[in-house]
């Protein structure tokens, strides 16, 4: 071996080696983002990113705005989240940087967003002026907009491309097909009843619902057979009965199916209300601590969550699905806003905004697993949504 | 209560009565803030802006409900405002807060709103 050859190869095995150890050093840092989440705090326009594998937090991202109800949607990868504002943000973030991507201001006043099945578009409700806009997923340059002339909520993706929400001042529901993204395919009801405050789409992406503010009842829409038009169900829940004050509006926020029940929050009546999602018929009321805000079901369906609104926000409740009974009554704090369970429900977390906490319970046990600290944290999301429909 | 108390006074000695009056009327002016403790003004203004905040912003910009920026709420008095506070509106999801807070509360809200101090 001649001094070169031997140079050669030492430069060859030199190089290989610093190869492979930038290859390890990068393996060892690379993750997945299916154990990730964010948690939106609220009051100081920041988001946590935190894992919830060893429930940890990762990192904070500031510079968001006003996030009073903001909300977020899940790029189909898993990777970023599009936030959305009450000022009208439309931010995209990185979870795996911990870094925001873009962000535009497209509205003066939004209340929530979903993202498109093929998840090329994100739309956005707006309040004010009323109607939906809807960007392209990877560059937020808006492609189409959708005025309504009301405030626009409870605004869900569906498959075929689609976007549903509803009118809160029309009392309508729209239907937008996306298929030419630069030109949607309106499909309008009317009179679906008063004061629409929320929606959700159930998890087969089927069957929208909006829940109604101004009167005991909600409007279902089927998406199979669209020309079937509206239909009421749990109508008249109230009874007549003198309808209590309603200090924080209940959320729909996803289908809270447990076998063939589905469990919504009556409004102005500290009820649970029980659905069979065959008949449609109600077969259960469940009396509650409070105004239900979110009733979420375990990931199995096996138990039912429930926070309240002010003044009784401080409680959270569980019902069993199986006897209809409430087996648990807990205290986390003042300010319980949000639930959000880990992907297979082993755990869930709550924000418990005047604490400035995170909670993270075994859903089995009740035990505290964990405490996060965090600024008036609201809104939990973890990844596990970017696959699934309506979330 | 006071009013009356006063021109009761009025009657028995009018010099004595009339700077009592003076004083009451001081007193009046700022009884809307003079009367609730320091500790319940803090737990108001935090669920003016945490609770209220849900439906009209945390900057109290709007949302569901409408914008209570100091310019909006120029053209309406005080005891009109607190009476909205109180009893709410009808037909709409403002809900009557009278069976959480006082009517002096209500009207050191509306100042607290007028004031536009609350406004980021």
């Amino acid at each position: 071996m001649t001094m070169w050859t031997r140079l050669a190869a030492m430069v060859a095995i030199t190089t290989i080696g610093v190869t492979a150890l930038a290859w390890s050093a990068q393996a060892d840092d690379l993750r997945g983002t299916g154990d990730m989440g964010i948690i939106i705090e609220r009051a100081s326009g920041s988001v946590l990113v935190v894992e919830n594998t060893h429930m940890t937090q990762l990192g904070r991202i500031e510079g968001l705005g006003d996030l009073s109800h903001a909300s977020a949607v899940y790029s189909r990868d898993a990777r970023y989240a599009y936030i959305f504002g009450r000022d009208g943000g439309l931010t995209k973030v990185d979870l795996l940087t911990a870094k925001i991507t873009n962000r535009v201001m497209q509205s003066g006043n939004s209340i929530g967003g979903a993202i498109s099945q093929d998840g090329r578009l994100v739309a956005v409700s707006n309040y004010e002026p009323g109607g939906v806009k809807v960007f392209d997923a990877e560059t937020l340059a808006l492609v189409a907009d959708i005025p309504t002339g009301s405030k626009t909520v409870g605004l869900v993706d569906a498959p075929g491309n689609r976007f549903v929400f509803s009118l809160y001042d029309a009392g309508e529901i729209w239907v937008a097909d996306m298929s030419d993204p630069a030109q949607p395919v309106l499909t309008k009801f009317e009179n679906v009843g008063s004061q629409p405050y929320d929606g959700l789409i159930t998890p087969d992406g089927r069957r929208y619902i909006a829940g109604l503010f101004g009167e005991d009842g909600m409007a279902m829409l089927d998406l199979w057979n669209l020309d079937k038009g509206v239909t009421r169900i749990l109508d008249g829940y109230g009874r007549g009965e003198e309808p209590l004050p309603v200090y924080k509006m209940p959320h729909l926020e996803g289908w809270t199916v447990a076998g063939r029940r589905a469990f919504v929050p009556a409004v102005g009546h500290h009820e649970v209300l029980v659905v069979d999602m065959e008949t449609w018929k109600e077969v259960g009321r469940i009396p509650t601590h409070g105004q239900p805000v979110f009733v979420m079901a375990q990931p199995d369906g096996r138990q039912v969550w429930v926070n309240f609104a002010y003044p009784l926000n401080d409680t959270v409740q569980v019902i069993d699905t199986q006897s209809l009974e409430i087996i648990k009554t807990l205290t986390p704090g003042k300010g319980v806003l949000h639930m959000e369970f880990t992907p297979r429900g082993e755990a869930v977390w709550m924000s418990v905004r005047d604490l400035d906490l995170v909670r993270v319970l075994d859903t089995k046990t009740f035990a505290e697993l964990k405490q996060l600290p965090s600024q008036k944290p609201s809104g939990i999301f973890f990844t596990s949504r970017a696959a699934r429909i309506g979330l | 209560m006071r009013r009356r108390m006063t021109k009761r006074k009025v009657q028995k000695s009018a010099p004595k009565a009339l700077s009592l009056a003076m004083i009451l009327s001081v007193a009046l002016a700022f009884s809307a803030s003079a009367e609730i403790p320091v500790e319940r003004k803090a737990e108001l203004r935090y669920v003016l802006a945490q609770d209220c905040g849900s439906c009209h912003g945390l900057t109290l910009r709007g949302g569901l409900g409408p914008a209570l920026l100091p310019e909006r709420l120029q053209g309406r008095t005080a005891s009109d405002l607190a009476g909205v506070i109180l009893d709410g509106v009808h037909g709409t999801p403002m809900p009557p807060w009278r069976p959480l807070m006082s009517e002096e509360e209500a009207l050191w809200l509306v100042e607290v709103l007028k004031s536009g101090d609350m406004v980021k």
